[in-house]
């Protein structure tokens, strides 16, 4: 039987009224690639993101996930079921501590009930604990055991992206490189299967680059993610991906390897200029 | 310098000392203070509940919500109309009868007070169910036109409410302890709430909605969650508020639009959501609202003798308001609270100065 493959977007387009930011897209993730979606600003890349955690409903065509159709679920649904996302501007919760932010992407697995049904009846493992939390929370009943194995895990996620000694430091005084780290901590600690990182390494120095590069292949291999990059950082792109998709006014011009790619006279017109980088 | 945390035990045990010495304080004013500073002091315990609820749903939330009036106006009328007697209501409703069944029930305070509150709570549902999928100003505008309907409404189901003239001759239930009482029952569920994942949920809301939802936070139903909860306080705060005055009406300074300004200006001035914070503002506007009594009177400033104008405190409390609002916005507390850890840390490092 043919094994599912982790992200199938089949002939997705997403249009706002007359224009079409997405046109037949279509594309397929397998378990633990490293995927790049490049292309120039305004080619749909982010809005592909947005149709993928159900910010967007598409217009025509359907993402699945696995064995489940995700089209048109909410977008905390989503995360529940696994797929969570960066994204452009960092969007951290920037008075909450490190630790605060890292725990709060762990409530879905108190609340979201309907949203593990949908996962229990695919087949797959259930990732609720427990019911009535409102009520022990109130209460503290039965509260404290939940809290203290919650920040046990956060504290060994944080300790594994090499953030813990900050853990009580408000994330909007952090460093820049640290905040897009913490980012993605924090999309790591809602338990993924599969990462967005929406322009990882934007605004980043050529060292903080590379330490990035590194970061992303282990984590990769340590929570064995399946990972999607978008990305305007050439050297992180052909750095890193194993295979690359490339937009362009809103549809696929390209697909293939770095070499592959690089080499392709479409995209070289639209996107790489001469190809001097790299 | 470090911020070094106190052990749990010692916290709990210290936050157990601490009500049993404000019940201590309680009980020796209302021994040998006199009937005056006794209603004061019972009435910053009412408004005490009303700002704790608002700056939760308003500070902690992050909902903008101007029509808190609206709930309070919901629990006192429902309480009134279950305390009073069934003669008082009959000898009340002269031009129209109080329909059934609230003409044949009395109800003791308590049983009334809880279910004003769950009255508020079952409105916010209804209208939050709508509402909270709007943002910002918009939601505001809707909020504020809730506690205005709210208030339109009683003026005018008169078989219900009495209509303008109101409810008179409630009994005085409302003692210090009744209010100091459920402001420890409200302060207890809310900061139960707020030190929770549930807490950290609604802060993330408040932060950014978008990245919350991405991080598996259902937003709408998280907002509807605190503005239930919020308003159910804000009902049991309506029911004490009635039980105080003895007397309520749809006048917009009762149960009106100017309710809600007055506790907004607590919460700001306490700082917008910190739930020590919402008491301290409390006090501060009672407090205030009293002394600035004085201006009410003749006296002399600067030679110039200035005569008793009636409304004079209203304008030097604004005034004041508009000050802090301009010099120092973020209010007595800001977002933080007073908790056992922040006065110790406090002490350390005044100790270290030395």
């Amino acid at each position: 039987m043919e094994k599912e493959s982790v992200l199938k977007l089949d002939n997705v387009t997403m249009q706002f009224g007359g224009l079409i930011a997405v046109g037949d897209f279509n594309m397929k993730l397998e378990s633990g690639e490293l995927v790049g979606l490049i292309g120039p600003n305004g080619a749909g890349k982010t809005t592909v993101f947005n149709v993928i955690t159900g910010i967007y409903t598409p217009t025509k065509g359907r993402v699945i996930f696995g064995k489940i159709d995700i089209t048109g679920l909410p977008p905390h649904y989503i995360t529940h079921l696994g797929i969570a996302r960066t994204f452009q501007n960092i969007r951290l919760f920037s008075d909450m501590t490190v630790l605060e932010n890292v725990l709060v992407s762990q409530h879905h697995k108190l609340e979201e009930r309907h949203a593990d049904k949908i996962l229990q009846k695919h087949g797959y493992k259930s990732k609720i604990i427990g019911k009535g939390w409102f009520w022990k929370s109130v209460f503290k009943i039965g509260y404290f055991s939940m809290e203290k194995q919650m920040v046990k895990e956060a504290r060994e996620l944080l300790k594994k992206v090499e953030l813990l000694d900050l853990e009580n430091e408000k994330a909007s005084s952090l460093p820049y490189g640290m905040q897009r780290k913490l980012e993605i901590a924090r999309a790591l600690a809602t338990e993924p299967k599969l990462l967005l990182l929406d322009e990882p390494a934007a605004g980043m120095n050529p060292h903080e680059t590379e330490e990035l590069m590194e970061f992303i292949k282990k984590i990769r291999d340590d929570f064995n993610l399946t990972i999607l990059l978008i990305e305007h950082d050439m050297k992180v792109v052909m750095g890193i991906c194993e295979r690359i998709v490339v937009m362009d006014y809103g549809r696929i011009i390209s697909k293939g390897t770095p070499d592959e790619v690089r080499n392709d006279p479409k995209v070289i017109e639209a996107y790489l200029g001469d190809g001097s980088y790299v | 310098m470090q911020y070094r945390k106190l052990p749990t035990k010692l916290k709990v045990f210290l936050t157990i000392i601490f009500i049993i010495f404000m019940a201590f304080v309680l009980f020796l004013s209302q021994k040998f203070l006199d009937t005056y500073w006794i209603r004061i002091l019972t009435l910053i315990g009412i408004y005490g509940i009303m700002a704790v609820s608002l700056t939760f749903i308003n500070g902690i939330t992050g909902i903008f919500s101007l029509g808190h009036s609206g709930f309070v106006a919901i629990g006192a009328y429902t309480a009134a109309l279950l305390t009073m007697s069934i003669e008082q209501k009959q000898m009340s409703f002269f031009l129209k009868p109080l329909i059934w069944p609230l003409n044949s029930i009395q109800l003791d305070f308590l049983s009334a007070t809880i279910i004003a509150g769950i009255m508020a709570a079952i409105f916010a549902y209804l209208i939050g169910y709508p509402s909270l999928r709007l943002t910002g100003d918009y939601l505001a505008i809707t909020t504020l036109g809730f506690g205005e309907i709210v208030r339109i409404l009683i003026l005018n189901m008169i078989s219900v409410t009495n209509g303008p003239l109101g409810l008179k001759g409630l009994e005085e239930y409302t003692n210090i302890w009744w209010a100091w009482g459920w402001l420890l029952v409200t302060v207890l569920v809310i900061g139960s709430l707020v030190n929770s994942s549930y807490g950290r949920a609604l802060k993330a809301i408040r932060e950014d909605p978008i990245a919350a939802k991405a991080m598996g936070i259902n937003v709408t139903k998280h907002q509807l969650m605190a503005f239930v909860v919020g308003a159910f306080f804000a009902g049991i705060s309506g029911s004490l508020y009635a039980h105080w005055l003895t007397t309520i009406d749809p006048r917009p300074q009762t149960v009106g639009i100017l309710l809600t300004f007055n506790v907004l200006i607590m919460i700001v001035l306490g700082g917008l959501g910190s739930i020590t914070g919402a008491i301290f503002g409390a006090a501060a506007f009672a407090i205030l609202s009293e002394w600035l009594r004085i201006v009410e009177t003749p006296f002399k400033i600067f030679g110039i003798q200035v005569p008793a104008i009636s409304g004079m405190r209203l304008l030097v409390l604004s005034t004041i308001f508009i000050l802090v609002m301009l010099t120092w916005r973020r209010g007595i507390m800001g977002r933080s609270e007073l908790t056992w850890d922040g006065i110790y840390n406090f002490f350390l490092r005044l100790k270290r100065k030395h």
